[in-house]
């Protein structure tokens, strides 16, 4: 579209034809109200709120339906219009329940603050106000009808944005309501509910405090709580959530997850999970004292000092005694980078051992072999929000990764997107695909090859071969094409989609994983044949020069277990995995094991562990982490639990137990000569935009060795692809990176013997691995979801 | 079941075939009916679509429904070419208060409205037309649909109609209670089976309409009006009405008068005339009081306002509208309050709550007018009700805002001194609304 | 055989339903008069006739309770099996509609939405119904009645009551 000249309130501005007034205006700095608008959903121009003065036009306009024309003149705020906004709002005021001060939503309300912008305090009615009781729509949403101004945010979000379709809008005139969709005459207990994945996005849009949620509510005040941006710990997307954390007695609980920071990946996205999934922080059974196991067999609390004491030491024995061969490594996919990097580093160059793995949950390794040598082909999670067409093979992004199907569905609907689904499974997202492809079970591997030309795989990929062609032919004919990889997808059948992928030159790939790091557990070389950023052992790179490590590959996670069986692990280090529940390992394996856990809770891996080290969560620390598709962002601290130590703390201190020197683990310490601000002459006062400009220089001064931006210098300094820009990560943007190793050292290995160890967690929306068991309100909505299940059967939500 | 009137000053165009049995087909053929829509024809393809829009337009015809938009023009505004289906829609949901010529219209020639609506289709290239009437409107509906199956028995619909090797049909549609389903777009939304709530314009339905194909949607009467004007002429119908307002319209006359009905007078005929000699004079002789000149939404005037022309002109300089034609005649014996009160009642139950202005506005002028009606009010409600109406008017998203602010305003700047007697206790009428239980649609 | 098995209907209004989502460009359109005709012989709009008319019309359950909930002559409940419904919009109440509806107050007993004891007649107070040039007037379910005195309603009443009112559906 080409650009159009208008003024607004006498300035004069300049906006692509067809852009809406509201918008056109909100980018130039001129804020208009609006209760129903809301971008990227439909059109209602029902609040009237947004009217503006257009001229030569006979009556306001609402400039959310108004798109700007060469010469319009507007006039945004001049008393007629005031007087129109503050009617309405008198109109509003008339019923909506004046409870601010027990509100949740007080304190942001939009209607709060627009009745203070335009004073419409005055009353004029004697009528009583329509009082209805509050409902209890689910454990997580709940609707007070009295309060809601009939936006219609929430219908629509729910409809457009998550096509689920569980809110509607029923009855009419004055008793309009916003109604879930099962009634309370179709409900066992005889109240409404909502059948619907409770991703709270409706109680996200709702200006006001109509719909409130069930974590939240009644709990503090918006200006109680600090609010700390981080990223969701739960799924490979990535979200950013904004934690309320509020002071406690034993250090700073959260209180809420929300998305009051729009500026993350995910935009205006959070699942259910990111929204409420934070309370397994609080649960009863939190280990936050050191547990040393005694000669009687049960655990103990003692002090971190006897602990990381008796852990130090007790492993620096049995790697003296039994070698470091003899000792296993194993890491958990919720570590941020800078602990997964060390605790790679630290087994290798401590213990001595490449005895290390992680729970795997997609084949980054063959991922990144596949593309090596290749630029620009890995896809942003932005990318699924704004590519032209994308190839979806496996997975299902609805449950597993709530933002990649929000983005998918806005890409369709916003840009017309064509997505082709192909699945063995007929998962929810085939009802905004283009073409949907019925796979044969197990049929990835013969719809990798037929893809590639192999005709004769035809009959193992899918039944109707028609299908097949014609689904092959659509997304041949695509130029700039998002292929989207679930996880079923690994080794060969992984390599032969993505070389078909290769031979479409506007190609991007994605594969999709499970948890929040575990794209970084596989970047930072948590893994037995690998070093960080995929270099192969024995390859001319700084990596190996500077480790010393062992220079054959270590036991892989299965491998760890068997030598364990057969009394050759002398000890195992586990750090925040649970592999004994995971990968069904027999416990008695572990009975001449000395074993080590870092945990929150006590799980199947920690009941057998020698020591406990109480840990924190991710939500407890700072660090970055990277999601599925490579993007690398900031984990900002945002709670606190007395007791509790970081991953990273404890595997220096257990290190430095170990004897090992300190400064050489974390780099610690380099930089301190650097520029203060002294020949720069800055002054007090400076500090602070001194400080700014420090870190985007990458000199700032690593003090502790517990800083994890210490050993952000050395992944920076060596992981390949980790070329990251440090003012882009501190300021929490998030920034795209193809961790991937130089073609020419990939070819050294011979990968055809590597195991497959991937295994896909296949959570829903309410499960989150171990963690998600540990979460009060993950069980009431897997409880919720199981009675809604029983009593209706025969209803079911939009899919 | 609707009994017929007459008087000698009607000029019968619309109303010709009324009382003559014209529902039954072979009747309505007997009385010119179908020749219209053949003429057309025989205008031959390339001719037809013009000669038909440019006798629309001649005939100065506007929009019966009470918006008065000339009907011609907007058949001109459909795009000749269009990759969706183009539709025409008949609005039959009549529901304004004071309004019941369409209700005599599909009772008494049933046919006039197909065949209305096959002229329009052929007008701007349509092969569908729908036909909505009000759910309500059920033994009409019926009427409706036996006229259609009865013309596609003759051949008059479905394929190659009148050997023009153009295919039209039509269908019948029920509406199930929704005054607002009347608003255009709110009319499509229900036929699309939807909530009736209206859609947002532009685009226009000329553009894009139903199922996003370009439509034409006309009131039932003007559609009917359709085949006599191509029959007599553009110009000939023209000349019955007075300026810029083309032939004759039904009016409804009802309320406090001798001879109520519904009549055909020629666009522009005197108010006071039509009420005191067509239907007869003010009731048992009473005194006037006030008309709502167009249905129920139309500010009233007063008994001394009344001298005025029935057209859309001469009515907007008097500060009212033409309207749907339903004049309402109001006696002495009226209060006024009491009126206002049951005209915004009927606003406030058919608001579809879609904005703030119109769903919140016309709920507080209800209370606020149901207190002072039950003896409870100051003189402050007055000037709220003032207020509401104001804030309402012009600032909803559809008419419907308007029609329920326009009267109000005219009862309370018009009557003030009624409503203040009123609160003074000075007028204290017997109360003729006892319960109203009007709250919401259920 | 209708469309869908085990309907609620009868054979003729399932056949008829079959066709009516087949007339229009869009199935959907079948649905506000599908919703009347099924209450014209259920009764009212039962949680069945909403599920039977979704799956009929491939829709959520929730849209036709959107969509019938829109509608004041839709109704969710059972009313008597005559309707009476009494107009008392401006024109009706100008010659008498209060005193008819009044007077049909009293001789059934009921309110507004109220049913009568034995079932037989149900009670409303209704917006304009288009008769207004010969108000007063009421409808007793479809049928119209109009210049109605009470003397003449006591007389509909009772010829509903004895069974030989019209009732066309």
């Amino acid at each position: 579209m080409p650009d159009v000249n208008f003024i607004v309130d006498g300035k004069q501005l300049t906006a692509p034809a067809g852009t809406l007034l509201i918008d056109a205006c909100k980018s130039a700095g001129i804020e208009i109200p609006a209760f129903c608008y809301y971008p990227g959903l439909s059109l209602q121009a029902a609040c009237r709120m947004c009217v503006v003065r257009v001229e030569k036009m006979p009556k306001l306009q609402t400039a959310c339906t108004t798109p700007v024309t060469e010469g319009m003149v507007v006039q945004t705020e001049t008393p007629e219009i005031a007087q129109a906004r503050k009617a309405t709002l008198q109109l509003l005021l008339g019923n909506h329940p004046l409870d601010c001060p027990v509100c949740d939503a007080g304190g942001e309300c939009e209607l709060q603050d627009m009745t203070f912008k335009y004073g419409a305090a005055d009353s004029f009615y004697a009528e009583p106000k329509n009082h209805r009781e509050e409902q209890k729509w689910s454990p997580v949403v709940y609707f007070d009808r009295p309060r809601c101004i009939l936006c219609y945010r929430c219908v629509r979000m729910c409809g457009e944005g998550m096509d689920v379709f569980a809110l509607g809008i029923q009855n009419r005139g004055s008793s309009s309501i916003i109604a879930p969709n099962v009634p309370a005459q179709m409900s066992p207990d005889q109240l409404a509910h909502v059948d619907c994945e409770q991703c709270g996005m409706c109680i996200d849009a709702c200006p006001v405090g109509a719909l409130t949620s069930g974590t939240y509510r009644y709990k503090t005040r918006p200006w109680e709580m600090n609010h700390v941006a981080t990223i969701c710990t739960h799924c490979g997307d990535g979200c950013k959530t904004t934690l309320g954390v509020r002071s406690t007695s034993d250090g700073s609980e959260i209180v809420r997850g929300d998305n009051r920071d729009k500026s993350g990946i995910n935009g205006d996205f959070l699942c259910n999970k990111g929204r409420y999934a934070f309370d397994f922080a609080n649960h009863g059974e939190r280990i936050t004292q050191p547990l040393v196991r005694h000669a009687d067999g049960t655990l103990k609390p003692v002090s971190w000092e006897v602990a990381l004491e008796h852990a130090g030491s007790r492993l620096r024995e049995l790697r003296d005694s039994r070698g470091g061969s003899s000792i296993g490594v194993i890491g958990g996919n919720r570590l941020t980078n800078e602990e997964a990097y060390l605790l790679q580093k630290f087994a290798r160059t401590v213990i001595g051992t490449n005895n290390i793995d992680h729970h795997r949950t997609a084949d980054y390794v063959t991922f990144a072999q596949a593309l090596s040598g290749t630029k620009g082909r890995t896809a942003s999670q932005h990318d699924t929000a704004s590519f032209p067409a994308v190839l979806l093979v496996g997975g299902d992004p609805t449950n597993q990764n709530p933002l990649t199907a929000w983005n998918l569905r806005s890409d369709v609907r916003l840009n017309k997107a064509r997505v082709y689904v192909a699945n063995t499974e007929t998962i929810k997202l085939r009802r905004q695909a283009k073409a949907f492809l019925q796979l044969a079970p197990y049929g990835y591997g013969a719809f990798a090859n037929y893809l590639a030309g192999d005709a004769a795989a035809a009959s193992s990929a899918a039944a109707d071969a028609n299908a097949l062609s014609a689904f092959r032919d659509a997304v041949k004919a695509e130029e700039k094409l998002l292929i989207l990889i679930g996880s079923e997808l690994r080794g060969a059948e992984l390599k032969k989609l993505i070389e078909f992928g290769l031979t479409i030159p506007g190609a991007k790939f994605a594969l999709l994983s499970d948890y929040v790091n575990s794209r970084g557990a596989a970047d930072m070389g948590l893994l037995p044949d690998m070093l960080p950023g995929y270099v192969p052992f024995g390859a001319k790179h700084p990596l190996a020069s500077e480790y010393a490590a062992p220079a054959a590959p270590g036991l892989d996670m299965l491998g760890i277990f068997d030598a364990a069986a057969e009394g050759e692990l002398s000890a195992l280090y586990v750090v925040g995995a649970n592999p004994i529940a995971r990968y069904a390992v027999d416990p008695a394996a572990l009975k001449d094991t000395f074993v080590v856990v870092q945990e929150m809770f006590l799980t199947e891996t920690a009941a057998l562990a020698d020591v406990i080290l109480p840990a924190a969560n991710l939500y407890e620390k700072s660090g970055s982490v990277t999601n599925s598709y490579g993007d690398l962002q900031q984990v900002a601290k945002a709670a606190d639990r007395a007791g509790v130590r970081s991953d990273f703390e404890m595997i220096v201190r257990i290190a430095d137990k170990m004897g090992a020197e300190v400064p050489k683990l974390v780099p610690f310490g380099k930089g301190l000569r650097a520029d203060m601000g002294q020949s720069r002459g800055a002054h007090s006062g400076e500090a602070d935009r001194h400080a700014v400009w420090l870190t985007a220089n990458n000199l700032e001064p690593r003090l502790s060795p517990f800083d994890p931006f210490a050993i952000l210098d050395e992944i920076q300094r060596l992981v390949p692809g980790y070329s990251l820009l440090r003012l882009q990560l501190l300021s929490g943007n998030d920034q795209h990176l193809e961790p991937a190793a130089p073609s020419g050292l990939v070819q050294i290995t011979g990968q055809s013997a590597r195991r497959d160890l991937v295994l896909p967690a296949h959570d829903s929306l309410f499960t989150s691995g171990t963690l998600g068991r540990y979460s009060a309100m993950l069980n009431d909505l897997q409880q919720n979801e199981a009675q809604r299940a029983a009593a209706s059967s025969a209803h079911t939500a939009a899919d | 079941m609707p009994t017929l009137v007459s008087h000698p000053d009607e000029v019968k165009v619309i109303s010709r075939r009324f009382g003559q049995g014209a529902a039954d087909i072979d009747k309505y053929v007997e009385l010119d009916g179908y020749k219209a829509v053949q003429k057309a024809i025989a205008e031959g393809p390339e001719k037809m679509s013009g000669w038909i829009i440019d006798t629309m337009k001649a005939s100065g015809l506007r929009g019966r429904g009470g918006a008065g938009f000339p009907t011609g023009l907007k058949w001109s505004f459909v795009p000749k070419q269009s990759e969706k289906p183009k539709y025409v829609l008949v609005n039959g949901d009549e529901s304004e208060p004071g309004t019941c010529k369409d209700h005599v219209i599909f009772l008494e020639d049933p046919h006039a409205v197909i065949e209305g609506t096959m002229i329009a289709g052929l007008a701007i290239g349509a092969k569908t037309g729908f036909i909505y009437l009000r759910g309500e409107y059920r033994y009409l509906l019926k009427i409706m649909e036996k006229a259609v199956a009865d013309a596609y028995a003759k051949g008059f619909l479905g394929k190659n109609i009148f050997g023009s090797g153009l295919d039209f049909d039509v269908i019948t549609q029920s509406g199930a209670g929704a005054y607002e389903v009347g608003e255009e777009s709110a009319l499509m939304e229900s036929l699309e089976g939807k909530r009736g709530v209206p859609r947002i314009k532009p685009p226009f339905p000329a553009v894009v309409g139903l199922y996003g194909g370009p439509t034409v949607i006309n009131n039932a009467e003007t559609i009917a009006s359709a085949p006599h004007i191509l029959l007599m002429g553009g110009e000939a119908y023209a000349k019955i009405g007075s300026e810029r307002n083309g032939g004759t319209r039904l009016f409804g006359i009802s309320g406090h008068v001798e001879r109520p009905g519904v009549y055909e007078l020629p666009m522009g005929y005197n108010l006071k005339k039509a009420i005191y000699e067509v239907a007869g004079g003010v009731k048992d002789g009473k005194k006037l009081k006030a008309v709502v000149p167009g249905g129920s939404s139309c500010p009233v005037l007063t008994a001394d306002e009344i001298d005025v022309g029935l057209d859309f002109d001469q009515m907007g300089k008097a500060g009212t509208m033409l309207g749907s034609g339903g004049i309402v005649v109001l006696d002495e014996t009226v209060s006024i309050v009491e009126f206002a009160l049951r005209t915004i009642n009927f606003y406030q139950h058919e608001s579809c709550g879609w904005c703030i202005p119109c769903r919140e506005g016309t709920d507080w002028i209800k209370k606020t007018l149901t207190r002072v009606h039950a003896g409870g009010g100051a003189n402050k409600d007055i000037d709220n009700v003032q207020y509401l109406a104001e804030n309402m008017l012009g600032r909803t998203f559809c008419p419907l805002g308007d029609a329920a602010a326009m009267p109000t305003l005219g009862f309370v700047k018009k009557f003030r001194k009624e409503f203040e007697e009123y609160i003074a206790g000075k007028r204290v009428d017997t109360p003729l609304i006892t319960v109203q239980d009007l709250v919401g649609a259920h | 055989m209708s469309a869908v098995a085990n309907t609620i209907f009868s054979p003729e209004m399932a056949a008829r339903f079959d066709k009516l989502a087949t007339i229009y460009p869009v199935k959907r359109s079948a649905l506000v008069p599908m919703l009347l005709y099924a209450q014209d012989e259920v009764g009212y709009v039962s949680d069945a006739v909403v599920a039977e008319i979704a799956q009929r019309l491939d829709l959520l359950e929730l849209d036709v309770r959107n969509v019938l909930s829109y509608y004041s002559m839709l109704r969710t409940k059972p009313a008597g099996k005559y309707n009476v419904q009494v107009c008392t919009n401006i024109s009706c109440m100008l010659r008498g509609g209060y005193e008819i509806l009044d007077h049909c107050k009293k001789q059934l007993g009921i309110g507004h939405k109220g049913v009568t004891p034995d079932g037989v007649f149900s009670l409303e107070e209704v917006e304009c119904i288009g008769a207004c040039c010969w108000a007063p007037a009421m409808q007793i379910n479809y049928d119209f009645h109009d210049n109605l005195t009470p003397a003449k309603v006591d007389n509909l009443l009772q010829i509903y009551r004895d069974g030989k009112g019209k009732d066309v559906k």
